[in-house]
């Protein structure tokens, strides 16, 4: 048994997006703890809800996290439209469902992209993000924005999308699908990717359960869990079954997001198969009084809003909590045991966003 | 299990035309949507300050005595909800992104038409005499 040395990761590091930090506790080479500090990029988002009203507050709620932006605005929607007994359209439900997934598509691009780059495959890396242009230039032409959609508001969305253009969204996706299988096949099927990736970081299926591992970080363990299945927006009208891996290392991580891609893109099609025409707004009139606990399914995993309001204008508790957050106890669980080598991948694996994680 | 699977596209990519734009060369896309900058029609405002109200970010100041409005482009999130608000329609959104400033050039204040003065029912109904009057 060698000397203990500890040695800081972060939280400026050239695969980590955003600043975490972790302190590895090595022998020899293995690590035998990490111990996580976060804290870097507070912004005290949820105390902000005490100073803007509820409808002006959704875009606050949007800029929790860049990536995930749209499913942190549909959440808090959802919250105030339960706590007023607000009946949105159908129309709006089908909308905000094409555009979660839109998000997702966008969200496990950049990862696979920023995944590839961490193995140090950039031209993978490239080729990610030229697919993930795709998706944001459909979301640009229409919400507005390529990052920050702005689009949901408290009783529906803002913007309507035509038929023509659905048309075209669709057509578009199925000819990136072709593109698709040769980039997911670099990850799933390439020798020099699947040696550096099987058998790096495994998190056992008990251990996903008992840590609260969420959203791919869980199913890729064999946790069957997918918050999507409880028919929020949409969804209960869709059929989809979540991808679920058995092997819990970060190739079936990696894997899980591959193929998540194709079950996102079937869901926007069948959105637009069964999208019913309508209004997609209604007005909202009065203040929320009463409380409401929203889960949604970001790309990460499972979001939780929950929103105190007291029959005035600003509510008065906003507590959020995101998928990153929960996957902290099991990324320092993934960690123990591993070799200094594999850090950056295993800790890239559960695609961690820190800005979503500290608010 | 192959090596090399990326190949394929790799060598596709050679031999097309690239992906990326030649930015400050060739203007950047913007769609009709795009949100860039808030533009003002000061002709038609009337200095409601339903856009101020409106603005999450507090971004916009109208004054209505000295008749102006001001926007701080640096506090501006972009979101279009004062474009929804106006009842006169005189805010829009231009889809390409404002030219750059330094902090001190955030500010864009504009002189605006301000509100109407309500005319006495009299006055409307002879509104020739008064301007011969003037003249």
């Amino acid at each position: 048994m060698g000397k203990q040395v500890t040695v800081p990761f972060g939280p400026q590091h050239p695969v980590l997006p955003e600043p975490i930090h972790l302190d590895l506790v090595l022998e020899d080479e293995t690590v035998v703890d990490a111990i996580p500090s976060i804290g870097y990029v507070h912004r005290g988002l949820e105390k902000l809800v005490e100073k803007r009203e509820y409808p002006e507050y959704i875009y606050v709620a949007e800029r929790i996290c860049g990536i995930c932006s749209y499913i942190h605005s549909n959440t808090y929607a959802e919250c105030i439209e339960e706590i007023m007994h607000i009946e949105v359209p159908e129309r709006a439900k089908y909308l905000r469902t094409i555009w979660s997934e839109y998000s997702r598509l966008h969200s496990h691009l950049l990862w696979l992209g920023l995944f590839a780059d961490g193995m140090g495959f950039e031209s993978v890396f490239m080729n990610a993000w030229r697919l993930r242009e795709h998706i944001l230039d459909d979301m640009e032409a229409t919400t507005g924005g390529r990052v920050i959609q702005g689009v949901c508001k408290v009783g529906g969305v803002r913007r309507d999308i035509a038929p023509e253009k659905l048309d075209e969204m669709l057509k578009g996706l199925r000819g990136m699908e072709r593109e698709l299988h040769d980039l997911t096949d670099v990850f799933l099927n390439d020798a020099s990717v699947v040696h550096r990736l099987r058998g790096a970081g495994v998190l056992k299926t008990e251990d996903a359960y008992y840590l609260g591992a969420v959203g791919p970080t869980a199913r890729a363990s064999g946790v069957p869990i997918d918050i999507r299945q409880t028919g929020y927006n949409a969804y209960g009208k869709i059929n989809f079954t979540p991808v679920v891996e058995s092997s819990g290392d970060s190739y079936a991580r990696c894997a899980v997001r591959a193929k998540e891609l194709y079950t996102s893109i079937d869901i926007i099609e069948q959105c637009i198969k069964k999208i019913p025409d309508g209004p997609v707004d209604v007005k909202v009139t009065g203040a929320p009084d009463g409380e409401y606990f929203a889960r949604a399914e970001q790309p990460r995993g499972e979001v939780v809003h929950y929103i105190k309001g007291n029959g005035k204008r600003n509510l008065v508790r906003h507590r959020v909590r995101t998928p990153t957050f929960t996957n902290i106890p099991p990324l320092v669980t993934l960690l123990k045991g591993c070799q200094l080598a594999d850090v950056p991948i295993i800790v890239l694996s559960i695609d961690p966003c820190v800005g979503c994680a500290e608010r | 299990m192959t090596y090399f699977q990326n190949a394929k596209t790799v060598l596709k990519s050679l031999f097309s035309r690239p992906s990326t734009l030649m930015y400050p060369a060739k203007p950047a896309k913007k769609m009709a949507l795009s949100r860039g900058h808030v533009t003002i029609d000061p002709a038609k405002c009337i200095a409601c300050r339903s856009c101020q109200r409106k603005c999450p970010a507090q971004a916009i100041v109208v004054d209505v005595k000295e008749k102006t409005w001001e926007i701080d482009r640096f506090r501006c999130v972009i979101c279009a909800s004062c474009i929804e608000a106006c009842p006169t329609k005189c805010l829009a959104m231009d889809p390409q992104y404002p030219e750059s400033t330094t902090a001190r050039g955030g500010l864009y204040k504009v002189t605006v038409a301000g509100p109407k003065k309500k005319e006495p029912v009299a006055a409307v109904e002879g509104a020739a005499k008064p301007a011969e009057k003037k003249e």
